[in-house]
């Protein structure tokens, strides 16, 4: 069905559809109309799991992880402060293997004290061990989240799916929102496993001793994440057999021929199509990368898509102080070992949900084409 | 059928923990009386490395280690998903130490006693971080040595049974390994219970005591009959109930044996044993109260 959905909306109507059976959750602005739609489906009967209002997002991960470990499908949501406050339950349901999905909204991290949009918050949870989506409009955070169970659930990860902050989160798309029967097809019923079996009954994450014990726990965990790769792309392309939108791991446009290609993140990626039609229609051949999925980083398909590609620019919507965005960081360091190695320029903007419009970015553009080298640091585009 | 008379242990012999060690009495009692039908949540603590070092694990009962202030919180979500799945047969039981109920968990602990969530919260307290070696936790008795308080703690013992029945809890207890079938009662009433149970279980720890290793079911033993810490029920967080009647010992004793109150003066004795009789008339007056 035709719908009209803020991208909160968006992706309380997916955890719906996906029948998530327990949903420990916690305000925080912006995130919380993902709440307050929850509980409102849950109060007129149309929620198929039920919703725990916890007193942390601690308890709300916590709770994610042991339900999830007893065999049911679970989902919390959360940003900035909160996500910061769940850390330490992060690195724990990835390492108890929990397919958890959660939905992120980005906003910066106090201090100052703000609202807007900043990956930072989910970009310094890198290393928990989580699968991250960075989504650019609703339907894709939608379709994300029916597709984040079912990657999870295989590859026994958790996932993020994430949008920013008011840009996707509160403004209304239309959008397409599948019928139950059709998520059904696509996503049947969560087959967990049930570790808690009085039958033959188990220790769950005991406390290991030496490395030897615990080295090989983390490197299956690697592994299980290279792989996830495959299970991604496969369950891209399943997707889009059933409902005809499929989205990669990145979205490579009119890169072929490109001179130079902006590479972004989220709901920036939309303005930046606006902004390379732009200059395709002035005769510059410029193109667009869309980076989707940050964990596992798509290394590869990154390479692929800037072959041949004369420079790179990266828009960061998120600062890493001591270095630089932290897009431009991954994307430099998977080029570094292979023979793909354009100049790669570094843009900070858009912190706190300042708007990156299509004339910045056909600055930044053309700011770049005229340069010869990159500077050391990243340029700010605002800010001083 | 089953047979009361025959024991049957939920913990094999041959874990971890000091001799002497009074939570691991504690922790037997316990699932000894919720029998086969139980899933454990443990969490940083003693009884972690008691439970669960790996590959091994000490209990019968398939068994969960959580982070260390989220026992509360990780029992509710197992009991949730366990009724969804139509096993209400089964109780959920989590084991926490002083540190993680007083101190670290004791945000989450009221979360789910104040959405009466269902499962069993069973307090381990011997009355210090043991686990990372003596240090003061809110449960560590005013005067007691720690190695974090070398000249004594300045603070009284946070009283958790006051915070816990603030809740309206249907069920908190307190027990003791010293008494071992009012402990296994206790446990027992709690599983046939709907909602949060509480029971907060002192166990004596020679190594952070200080205390020769075979005084620790006495150490238990006097810590009640003193009144120090008297056996009692509270149900719906108002109705008091006595359930052992202490013979009132004096203090001196049950100080003499632990080495962790070797430097106490007699005025702080003295001081002591007030307290105790001040403490005691007040749970006698909440046990009247609430008769009429
Ligand atoms: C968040 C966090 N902080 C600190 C620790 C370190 N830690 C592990 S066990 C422990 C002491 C536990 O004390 P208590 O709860 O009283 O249990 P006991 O060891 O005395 O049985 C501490 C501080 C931890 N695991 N997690
Ligand atoms: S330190 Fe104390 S509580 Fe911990 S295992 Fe040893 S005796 Fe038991
Ligand atoms: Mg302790």
């Amino acid at each position: 069905m035709r719908e009209l959905l803020t991208g909160n909306y968006a992706i309380a109507e997916a955890v719906r559809l996906a029948k998530a059976q327990l949903i420990p959750a916690y305000p925080i602005t912006p995130q919380t109309p993902i709440y307050e739609k929850l509980s409102e489906m849950e109060a007129q009967g149309t929620l198929p799991g039920i919703m725990v209002r916890v007193e942390s997002e601690h308890s709300a991960m916590a709770m994610c992880i042991s339900a999830s470990l007893t065999g049911a499908r679970v989902f919390t949501a959360t940003s900035s402060q909160g996500l910061a406050l769940m850390h330490e339950m992060l690195h724990y349901a990835s390492g108890n293997r929990v397919p958890v999905v959660m939905g992120c909204v980005n906003r910066v991290l106090a201090v100052p004290w703000s609202f807007g949009s900043d990956q930072t918050d989910t970009l310094a949870q890198r290393d928990t061990g989580w699968m991250q989506f960075y989504c650019e409009d609703n339907q894709e955070a939608f379709d994300t989240v029916i597709q984040a169970y079912k990657i999870s659930e295989i590859v026994m990860l958790p996932s993020m799916v994430i949008i920013d902050a008011f840009f996707s989160s509160h403004f209304i798309e239309p959008m397409e929102v599948p019928d139950q029967v059709a998520v059904d097809r696509f996503l049947p019923k969560a087959a967990l496993p049930e570790r808690f079996d009085i039958e033959n009954p188990t220790f769950v994450s005991n406390v290991v001793t030496t490395g030897s014990q615990f080295m090989p726990f983390r490197k299956r965990g690697f592994d299980d994440m290279e792989n996830a790769k495959t299970v991604i792309k496969k369950v891209d392309k399943e997707f889009e057999e059933h409902f005809g939108r499929r989205y990669g791991m990145v979205e490579a446009v009119q890169t072929e021929d490109a001179q130079l290609v902006l590479v972004t993140s989220g709901s920036m990626t939309s303005t930046a199509r606006v902004a390379v039609d732009s200059l395709r229609n002035k005769g510059l051949k410029i193109g667009l990368l869309k980076i989707k999925t940050f964990r596992p980083f798509p290394s590869g398909e990154i390479k692929s898509a800037l072959q041949g590609v004369a420079k790179v620019a990266v828009v960061d919507r998120n600062i890493s102080l001591g270095n630089e965005g932290i897009f431009c960081q991954e994307l430099k360091s998977s080029l570094y070992n292979s023979d793909i190695r354009p100049p790669v320029y570094g843009f900070i903007a858009g912190l706190d949900g300042l708007d990156v419009s299509p004339d910045t970015l056909e600055g930044i553009a053309m700011e770049v084409m005229g340069k010869d080298e990159p500077n050391d640091l990243p340029v700010w585009i605002g800010g001083s | 059928m089953e047979n009361e008379k025959v024991i049957v242990d939920m913990m094999r012999s041959g874990h971890m923990a000091c001799p002497g060690c009074g939570v691991v009495i504690a922790m037997r009692l316990v699932l000894r009386a919720l029998g086969k039908k139980t899933v454990a949540v443990i969490i940083p603590s003693c009884s972690s490395i008691i439970a669960s070092t790996y590959p091994n694990t000490s209990l019968k009962v398939p068994a969960f280690h959580g982070t260390f202030e989220s026992a509360a919180p990780t029992a509710a979500g197992i009991s949730y998903v366990l009724k969804l799945q139509g096993k209400d047969d089964i109780s959920v039981v989590a084991f926490a130490g002083d540190g993680g109920t007083f101190d670290i968990g004791l945000q989450a602990l009221s979360g789910t006693v104040d959405r009466n969530e269902h499962y069993i919260y069973v307090c381990l307290d011997n009355e210090a971080y043991m686990n990372t070696g003596i240090q003061a936790s809110s449960a560590t008795p005013e005067c007691a040595w720690t190695i974090t308080t070398p000249s004594g703690r300045p603070f009284r013992k946070k009283n958790i049974m006051e915070i816990v029945a603030a809740h309206r809890i249907p069920y908190a207890a307190t027990a003791s390994i010293g008494y071992p079938q009012d402990l296994m009662d206790k446990v027992k009433k709690a599983r046939n219970i709907q909602g949060t149970k509480f029971l907060h279980i002192l166990t004596p720890c020679a190594t952070g005591w200080r205390m020769a290793e075979g005084l620790t079911v006495k150490a238990a033993m006097l810590s009640v009959e003193t009144r120090l810490f008297p056996l009692y029920e509270v149900f719906d967080g108002r109705r008091y109930v006595i359930t052992y009647e202490p013979q009132g010992f004096p203090i001196d004793e049950y100080l003499q044996m632990q080495g962790r109150y070797g430097h106490l003066t007699q005025d702080q004795i003295a001081n002591m044993q007030t307290q105790i009789e001040v403490e005691w008339e007040n749970l006698r007056n909440k046990v009247k109260d609430c008769q009429c």
